[in-house]
């Protein structure tokens, strides 16, 4: 029994390490949305200490906003009161890419699962309202994943810092 | 977030400071709404010069403003953008689509 006891802490302690690697910052609010001004306060700070220029910071912050109030709007039918939890971390360099390194992001909430069908962005030829919170996601971030597991709905949201473009005679 | 309002020669001026987002644009939705359809007000003009953030909900909001006024024949004009807001409506391809100034006396002019 020790044993398994202790391959299990081992396990945990993995995973847990996994979870912490490159952690910047972690949120639990609740699905209200008079709190979705205090979430944009701490993204907008997190990302100006992160170095991205300020169009930069202003398209994380409006990704992440615009995600919670599809969780709250979609996932949760307006409910204030339903667990949503929000990671912020530092992720390395991609090989093949001219990026020194990135800002991911995960939105966890506990709503049904999501159709493929409600991931559809409609055309912006269209002048009508609503519709457009996925087209600012899309066009903010680099990198847009979502995930289904554990009966949890994961949002995955990456930004890439892009290294200075180098001259060609350099 | 506040609304308030000021009335000019058969004008309406909506004066909105803060953010607009998902907490707020309902308000803002139901102000523009009641105006237009139930006054039928000439001509709406949105104060946004201390607006610093705005939504896609916002926008939204925008949108049926600017369709109700269409319905109506009356006019809907937006100052005084921030530049996230100017953004935002970038992004959703409607900046052109409103009637936009830089200040209110350009605003009024117009």
């Amino acid at each position: 029994m020790k044993t398994i006891h202790a391959a299990r802490r081992g396990q945990v302690k993995q995973r847990n390490g996994e979870l912490n690697r490159g952690l910047l910052l972690r949120l639990e609010l609740p699905s209200d949305p008079g709190l979705l001004c205090a979430v944009r306060g701490a993204v907008e700070r997190l990302t100006e200490s992160f170095g991205f220029s300020a169009e930069e910071c202003r398209a994380v912050t409006r990704a992440v906003d615009e995600a919670l109030t599809n969780i709250i709007r979609h996932a949760y039918c307006g409910r204030p009161d339903r667990p949503i939890e929000l990671i912020f971390r530092a992720v390395e360099a991609q090989a093949d890419q001219n990026v020194s390194g990135g800002l991911e992001i995960l939105l966890c909430d506990r709503g049904p699962a999501i159709k493929p069908d409600q991931m559809c962005m409609r055309a912006l030829e269209e002048v009508k309202p609503g519709g457009l919170g996925l087209h600012f996601i899309q066009q903010s971030m680099d990198v847009v994943e979502y995930k289904r597991a554990n009966g949890t709905n994961r949002l995955r949201l990456v930004k890439y810092v892009h290294a200075p473009k180098r001259s060609v005679n350099s | 977030m506040q609304i308030s309002s000021r009335e000019l020669d058969k004008t309406i001026i909506f004066d909105l400071t803060g953010d607009i987002d998902l907490a707020n644009s309902p308000a803002v939705r139901k102000a523009l709404l009641r105006e237009m359809r139930d006054k039928r007000t000439p001509r709406v003009v949105m104060n946004m010069s201390k607006v610093r953030y705005i939504d896609s909900s916002g926008v939204a909001s925008l949108v049926e403003g600017l369709k109700a006024s269409r319905d109506v024949g009356s006019r809907f004009i937006l100052f005084g953008l921030s530049t996230s807001a100017r953004e935002v409506l970038q992004l959703s391809r409607l900046l052109k689509i409103f009637e936009v100034y830089d200040n209110e006396e350009q605003a009024l002019a117009g």
